[in-house]
């Protein structure tokens, strides 16, 4: 009985220690929990980018950007004076909390929320969820009144091109670039 | 499998009838795959910017899911010219 105790015990170690080193378990499991509470996940999202006027989705925080692409999208807004914003933060929070680097490889974990003026926090999936919702592949992602505007590469070209001041204003924000 | 810009090209070229494409390819020394295209495609006339964008992330959806970092670029051959 003992024995058989033991050997139950052992394959279980060793069943762990299969599905730590192999990171695609990780994802399956991660995508089948994902999948039971997919539809109220969506749910959750299509509320979240529609409680403020701008929404973003970026790795780390518009205080610590984790990501060039990110760093960029929060130093535009910055130039054109939005300040109040809905910063999602996609990394998990725990290892955000703790300073560690993100192994890119590790499952991708729970979103932490953070939202600037009005500060809150609130928790939904990982960035896989972000994605599907707005069927684009990369991170990060603005949303301008409950509307998808692109990624960074289309925020800054429509910096350049003064399409973002334009935007703003249909938002009733007026860029500080026209003041300076 | 790693994603090539070569690839990338030949896709883009062949998907979006694009006449011109610049990969390049931006990785640096922590991330396995990062490019930066542009692409000229007479497909993007009277497209906003973000279908276009959608349309070049269609097209490489299978190698997007391998690759790390993606910028784009996206032009008409109108557009493309005056620069």
């Amino acid at each position: 009985m003992t024995s058989l105790f033991r050997s139950t015990a052992q394959c279980l170690r060793s069943g762990l220690a299969v599905y730590r080193a192999r990171p695609a378990g990780g994802r399956s499991r991660a995508a089948s929990a994902r999948f039971l509470c997919s539809a109220e996940l969506q749910k959750d999202l299509g509320e979240m980018v529609k409680k403020d006027k701008v929404v973003v989705f970026i790795k780390g925080t518009p205080a610590q950007p984790m990501c060039g692409f990110s760093n960029a999208v929060v130093q535009i807004l910055r130039m054109h004076g939005v300040d109040e914003y809905a910063a999602y933060n996609v990394l998990e929070d725990q290892d955000l909390r703790q300073g560690r680097h993100r192994d890119p490889a590790a499952p991708a974990g729970q979103l932490q929320v953070e939202i600037r003026a009005p500060a809150k926090l609130c928790t939904v999936d990982d960035e896989e969820g972000v994605k599907d919702f707005s069927n684009w592949p990369t991170i990060p992602q603005v949303y301008f009144d409950g509307e998808f505007v692109g990624g960074c590469d289309i925020l800054l070209q429509m910096h350049q091109n003064g399409d973002l001041v334009e935007e703003l204003k249909k938002l009733g924000i007026r860029s500080a670039l026209l003041d300076a | 499998m790693a994603v090539t810009a070569d690839h990338i090209r030949t896709k883009l070229t062949k998907d979006l009838e694009a006449v011109h494409v610049d990969v390049e390819d931006t990785t640096s020394n922590r991330c396995t795959t990062s490019f930066k295209v542009l692409v000229v495609s007479p497909q993007f006339n009277g497209k906003s910017l973000l279908q276009r964008h959608r349309m070049v992330n269609t097209c490489l959806a299978e190698e997007l899911k391998e690759i790390h970092a993606f910028e784009q670029k996206t032009l008409t051959p109108e557009q493309w010219d005056k620069q």
